[in-house]
């Protein structure tokens, strides 16, 4: 099996940790967004979509990456733990309900913040306007004060007791602003303490291999400056920071 | 078990055919989104997060309408061509429920706001240059919808409808609901819904998209002034 990733993307991240974790063996296969990659002609015959991340099972192709880990789950289900996606009909409910309302909220909100401090500079010529980022940490604000209220509550983890997708795709997604200098987890003692957890049920080790990348993203306009591709990806910033 | 609708709302719809289609039994709980009763403080007993649809079934609550279609799938054990057991079909149908959500969803709402609520309801003229570039927006996901999701094969999964094409077809419906017919022009999209209107049934697709059709009538009869708290929110997450 192939994994096509950058460990620059909250979604490769997820994707990644779980095959690790649960020792699924595949080929790591980089696709640097930051230079690129994904509008080549051989990842374009890959994807069309040309996003990340990408998994190639034999002849089988699947972009997605909640769509990847609940393949993974179902195919590799004789060795998988049960709580990383429960059979049980509420429980899995419960990851459902996370995997579905996170595309447009807490994904969303802290891929802006994380491209506006980032990006922004590099694309636009000039520094983020406060009040544009003002707006994005206000949505980011939102996402994580839900998080906390209605999908951990007072649990460990988001299904109860246990470790599931749904935390794993929910952690990746909050280490993003983290990794261009905005710690979102500042004040939050709740959400600390359940990163924590999800770290320990990791893996500390495996965690901060996977945002090795994301954590040292300062050098990341440089890549981008030298991106040939930069011309095509500047009207798509320039879009997403109106 | 109760269902919490408005079928304004396309999660609603999708939500509200399946179970209808299924025999499943439920109780129609109408939240009009219009009216923000989503805002209510007992609806905020049922979905903390204050959206449609939402599903109680005794205790336990649910909202997001991929999780309660999967969770009615599995519960009534409805036919398998919806949520195949199949390894490669379910993920075809799992990779679609995933990219909706920030592509034709998000595209088709955008559209059916700027089009009709925004100047209608709220009253806020939308510049040319925001429509046009909705506009490209949504048909990029309506390009991809059809070259990559449905490509050659009657429905996304193959043979037969999914849970996959009935998320879509409530998405493609709803620019059209602000006047926007997405099917000119598309003669293979517009085959593929005639075929999943035939597998849902015409009375039951219409009886869905009644009020979504009607839309550009009643807004004009609207007591608009209900709406006017949101036009902050709205105006910040669509202009």
């Amino acid at each position: 099996m192939e994994l096509y990733l950058d460990l620059v993307s909250q979604p490769c991240r997820s994707v990644f940790l779980f095959a690790k974790a649960v020792g699924i063996p595949f080929q790591f296969k980089r696709v640097e967004l930051a230079a690129g990659q994904q509008y080549s002609e051989d990842f374009g015959k890959v994807s069309v979509i040309r996003k990340v991340p990408v998994m190639k099972d034999g002849s089988f192709v699947l972009t997605e990456s909640v769509a990847i880990l609940q393949y993974l789950v179902q195919k590799h289900r004789s060795s998988v733990a049960d709580h990383w996606y429960p059979a049980d009909l509420q429980q899995r409910a419960r990851v459902n309900e996370y995997l579905s309302w996170q595309h447009m909220n807490l994904r969303t909100h802290g891929s802006k913040v994380f491209l506006l401090r980032a990006m922004f500079p590099l694309i636009m010529g000039s520094e983020v306007p406060k009040d544009k980022m003002d707006a994005a940490l206000e949505d980011l604000t939102q996402s994580l004060d839900l998080l906390e209220e209605k999908f951990l509550q007072n649990k460990p983890f988001i299904i109860g007791d246990k470790l599931s997708l749904a935390d794993l795709v929910a952690v990746v997604e909050i280490m993003q602003p983290v990794g261009c200098g905005l710690d979102a987890f500042e004040g939050r003692v709740k959400l600390i303490a359940w990163r924590e957890r999800v770290k320990k049920e990791l893996g500390e080790k495996l965690f901060d291999e996977a945002h090795e990348s994301i954590m040292a993203v300062s050098s990341l306009p440089q890549t981008m400056q030298s991106n040939t591709q930069l011309a095509m990806l500047i009207p798509k910033f320039q879009k997403l920071f109106k | 078990m109760e269902l919490y609708l408005d079928l304004f709302s396309q999660p609603c719809r999708s939500v509200y055919i399946f179970a209808s289609k299924n025999n499943i039994p439920f109780e129609f709980k109408k939240v009009s989104l219009m009216e923000g009763e989503q805002y209510g403080e007992e609806f905020g007993k049922i979905n903390l997060i204050r959206k449609l649809p939402a599903l109680r079934d005794g205790d336990f609550c649910l909202a997001e309408s991929i999780a309660i279609l999967l969770y009615l799938a599995e519960k009534f054990k409805t036919p398998d061509f919806w949520y195949p057991a199949d390894l490669y079909q379910r993920a075809c149908i799992n990779e679609y429920l995933s990219w909706q959500h920030t592509a034709i969803r998000l595209h088709g709402s955008k559209m059916f706001w700027l089009r009709l609520l925004i100047p209608k309801v709220l009253g806020v003229d939308v510049p040319q240059d925001k429509l046009d570039s909705a506009l490209e927006d949504l048909n990029g996901s309506l390009k991809l919808l059809e070259e990559k999701f449905i490509q050659d094969k009657p429905f996304i999964a193959g043979d037969n409808i999914s849970l996959a094409d009935l998320v879509a077809i409530v998405e493609v419906m709803q620019p059209v609901g602000s006047g926007l017919d997405v099917f000119e022009g598309r003669p293979k999209l517009s085959a593929w819904r005639d075929r999943v209107q035939v597998a849902i049934g015409k009375e039951l697709f219409d009886d869905a998209h009644q009020s979504l059709l009607g839309a550009q009538e009643s807004v004009t009869l609207m007591d608009t002034s209900k709406m006017q708290f949101l036009k902050p929110k709205i105006l910040k997450l669509f202009m």
